[in-house]
């Protein structure tokens, strides 16, 4: 009965997209507006339907109806009704119905906010949602579909993965699959902006608080996706360059470049074929991430149910960039550019070389990440490239984009006159190679770290003192104090310090990866009761094991006290979990973070016979918190972006 | 000029798309094992009827090792192709040895039991010895030559017909160019 609900409600929604792809047309034909509200109708029903099957199948979930396969492969009796609720996305067919959930739910807001305005283009961006939309209904309606039903019914269900059952597994997903959908909106009002020929500004003023939305939640589920994998896998990292993780952060780089680019449009009308071409970019990315993830095309450590879904997410990349660029093409007329770069020194060609930055670290990116591919199709012979390559590819890249973070804003548009940047940058670059110069002779030796740490507090002064004149300017003007000085600039300017804001985050967050690449420390030690491993200013002293019998497994607990500097901190229980039907036992790692540095137990063994020795692996990762921090610096900044706060700007910025 | 544009897109997309295509025609996993024509790693292991075997115990006879687990749908589907297979061939100075991993021992012995299964069987306790010989898809089986050296692998179901002739071959010291590839479950 649910399944049937489901299951017809999205075939039904699968029929209205298809209405809704062909009412902007037939209106564009005959001229006839009714069928314009048509299409705007077909969206409303698809989100009734849509939402109407994915409560269908939270409630089969919840209820445990086993009777529909999907519940009884990601739920059991004794699930948890939270866990229950997220096994919406435990698997492909769910995933994908979310992920039209969510589509469907943005499409609507579009729909609806803008009801009133972009009387030319709206059909036509309705039309683009409905072409999406139509494609993940026709997956979720005939390839998985999360409805199908299993006889006999079993008794109790598998349930999901346990490592998935995690509070950072239940955003993690649904952070990330808002950001991609979120890429939809601009990627929509581009082509309805091809298809109309309307190839001024206009779309991209529109979208533009969609851009950073979805920008947003890229970033943010990128890192919840880093520190579950930081808190639960427990092997003390947070990235494996793993191309899974690729496939989530590489419609990222484009996002950013976008988000920066399009600024320079918007100023200076240059740069529209780019922007066009990186909103494709971006939003075939996710598509591509997808299609990456569930083809099984290349091995992962991942290890996601893949389907037949493959070819068809191959088959709609292929129509997405032949036809999106095919516009472009089409288009190349209305998209002759006007103005040149006056100087190499402006704020343009800074934003530029951001953008031709972020685009190689994505083809980088790109090619390790399908290189396995690569290889075996010229030479036959499967190569991986893993973290060095991608590491030593990318960091110097990624710090030439600190370097830019802390000129870009600030530097000049048009050409920078010399005495612009000495009033800029003067004092923050003289501070901030005082502060590399104090950081090298107090430790820090090694040529990259000293260079990012010099670069990052370069960014972070040029905000201030940009900030500081701007607020002795509303001192001097309004007799503003700090406080209300920064309010007033926030509001007058909401996407210059809310840019501040989020950039300060990124530092932070780099700050975190350069600290926990460059300095950790690591020690793997087989200890007997009492006895002791000193690492950095961390003592770790072996106090005994545990063992105990759970529901689903048999647990190994080890009991570790732990000293820094010499001060107790309490008592840490890394464990190993045998789980019958896996092969290796399942690590618990712990670890106590501190703003300095986190220190990271792993129990790699132990002794079968005395079980008085026991094997540790202690990890001491500095920095890391910040990482975590920074996420939530950068939603503060987002949030400063977006939110309805603004008063006009005036002309002095 | 539109048709100029169009063509160079073409020309970048298309090279794209044709490379993810092809990777529809190989399986990601499947890595070429090097441990053909090499000495077998050496192993012991502990049988379900508590004796104790090693692979050096079996110098001198061609042996067929079969790595599998009770919830493996295709080590179901080629359980029985094997006891046919172990029972033509069982006189003729040739060897069986199952290893169950991933495994609880009661669902293993019930699938012994299930398929009638007559030949050594035994269970990889750490998984050592999976991980030694390179396993990550079951059923997984491997051909060794009296010489202790392994001749020729097979990753997934495999049929009685060939399990006898692949054998046959271990005992007269052939090495197989090509592994063999049927239906398999990954191993978690």
């Amino acid at each position: 009965m649910t399944a049937n609900l489901g299951h017809s409600s999205i075939l039904l929604a699968f029929i209205i997209a298809l209405a809704g792809i062909v009412s902007p047309i037939i209106a564009a034909r005959s001229g006839d507006q009714r069928y314009l509200s048509i299409a705007r109708y077909a969206i409303l029903a698809q989100f009734i339907l849509v939402t109407l099957a994915a409560t269908a199948l939270i409630y089969g979930l919840v209820t445990t109806d086993f009777s529909i396969k999907y519940v009884a492969f990601n739920t059991t009796r004794a699930t948890p009704v939270y866990y229950r609720v997220t096994g919406l996305w435990g698997a492909l067919e769910g995933s994908l119905l979310l992920w039209e959930w969510i589509l469907i739910i943005f499409s609507g807001v579009v729909a609806w906010l803008y009801r009133d305005r972009h009387k030319d283009t709206l059909p036509w961006v309705i039309m683009i949602f409905c072409i999406v939309s139509a494609f993940f209904l026709g997956v979720v309606g005939f390839l998985s579909n999360p409805f199908e039903i299993i006889s006999p019914v079993p008794l109790d269900g598998r349930g999901l993965n346990p490592l998935l059952e995690d509070a950072n597994m239940m955003t993690h997903p649904p952070l990330l699959y808002t950001g991609f959908v979120g890429l939809t909106v601009p990627y929509a009002f581009a082509m309805a902006a091809l298809i109309v020929g309307k190839l001024d500004e206009a779309w991209i003023v529109s979208t533009r608080r969609w851009t950073i939305i979805a920008w947003f939640f890229l970033t943010a589920g990128n890192l919840v996706g880093a520190w579950w994998s930081y808190h639960v896998l427990g092997w003390g990292g947070y990235w494996a360059w793993d191309p899974v993780e690729n496939a989530a952060f590489m419609p990222w780089l484009p996002a950013t470049a976008f988000l920066h680019s399009i600024q320079v449009q918007e100023r200076r009308r240059m740069l529209k074929v780019w922007n066009l071409s990186l909103i494709i970019v971006a939003f075939s990315l996710t598509i591509f991430g997808t299609f990456l993830t569930r083809s099984g095309i290349l091995s992962s450590i991942h290890a996601f149910s893949s389907g037949p879904v493959g070819g068809f997410f191959l088959g709609f990349l292929a129509v997405i960039l032949l036809a999106s660029f095919g516009l472009v093409a089409y288009r190349a007329d209305l998209l002759k550019e006007q103005p040149e770069l006056d100087s190499m020194v402006s704020r343009e060609s800074a934003f530029l070389l951001n953008n031709i930055v972020l685009v190689s670290a994505l083809f980088t990116i790109f090619l390790g990440t399908i290189f396995p591919l690569l290889s075996e199709a010229v030479a036959g012979v499967q190569v991986s490239v893993g973290a060095p390559y991608f590491n030593s590819v990318t960091v110097p890249l990624f710090l030439f984009l600190v370097f830019l973070m802390g000129v870009g804003p600030m530097i000049a548009w048009r050409r920078a006159s010399w005495d612009n940047l000495k009033r800029n940058f003067f004092w923050p670059a003289t501070a901030s190679l005082t502060l590399g110069l104090v950081l090298f002779i107090w430790k820090v030796r090694d040529f990259l770290p000293l260079l990012g740490f010099t670069l990052l507090a370069f960014v972070v002064l040029s905000i201030f003192y940009d900030t500081g004149l701007a607020l002795r300017a509303r001192k001097r003007i309004a007799g503003e104090g700090i406080l209300r000085g920064l309010v007033t600039l926030a509001r007058r300017n909401q996407r210059r310090y809310g840019g501040f804001v989020v950039h300060l985050g990124i530092v932070l967050i780099m700050m975190g990866i350069a600290g926990s690449m460059t300095y950790s420390l690591e020690r793997e030690a087989t200890m007997a009761v009492k006895q002791e491993l000193q690492l950095g200013n961390y003592r770790v002293q072996f106090e005994g094991l545990k063992g105990s019998q759970q529901p689903t497994h048999f647990r190994v607990e080890g009991a570790f006290r732990v000293f820094h500097n010499g001060n107790d901190q309490g008592i840490l229980n890394p464990a190993l979990k045998f789980f019958p039907t896996q092969q290796s036992p399942v690590g618990r790692a712990v670890h106590q973070s501190s703003l300095d540095e986190d220190i990271y137990l792993i129990l790699s063994g132990f002794s079968e016979v005395d079980r008085n020795h026991a094997t540790l692996k202690v990890l001491v990762r500095p920095l890391v918190i910040w990482m975590w921090i920074g996420g939530f610096v950068i939603a503060l900044g987002t949030l400063i972006c977006i939110s309805p706060i603004g008063k006009p700007a005036t002309l002095e910025e | 000029m539109p048709w100029r544009r169009l063509t160079i897109t073409l020309a970048i997309i298309a090279p794209i798309l044709a490379l993810l295509a092809y990777g529809f025609t190989r399986d990601a996993h499947y890595i070429v094992s090097p441990l053909i024509a090499k000495p077998a790693t050496p192993f012991m292991i502990t049988l379900f009827d508590g004796r104790k075997i090693t692979l050096d115990d079996l110098r001198g006879k061609a042996v067929f090792v079969n790595f599998w687990a009770s919830w493996c749908l295709p080590c179901r589907e080629e359980a029985r192709d094997l006891e046919v297979a172990w029972q033509k061939v069982k006189d003729n100075n040739m060897v069986f040895l199952g290893v169950a991993l991933q495994d609880t021992d009661k669902n293993s012995l019930e699938f012994l039991k299930e398929f009638n299964v007559s030949y050594p069987n035994g269970k990889d306790e750490s998984g050592k010895i999976a991980v030694d010989y390179g396993t990550w898809g079951i059923p997984e089986s491997f051909f060794i030559d009296p010489q202790g050296r392994i001749t020729y692998k097979h990753v997934g179901g495999i049929r009685a017909a060939l399990v006898i002739a692949k054998l046959e071959e271990a005992a007269k010291g052939i090495v197989s160019a090509q592994e063999g590839k049927g239906d398999y479950s990954a191993i978690r």
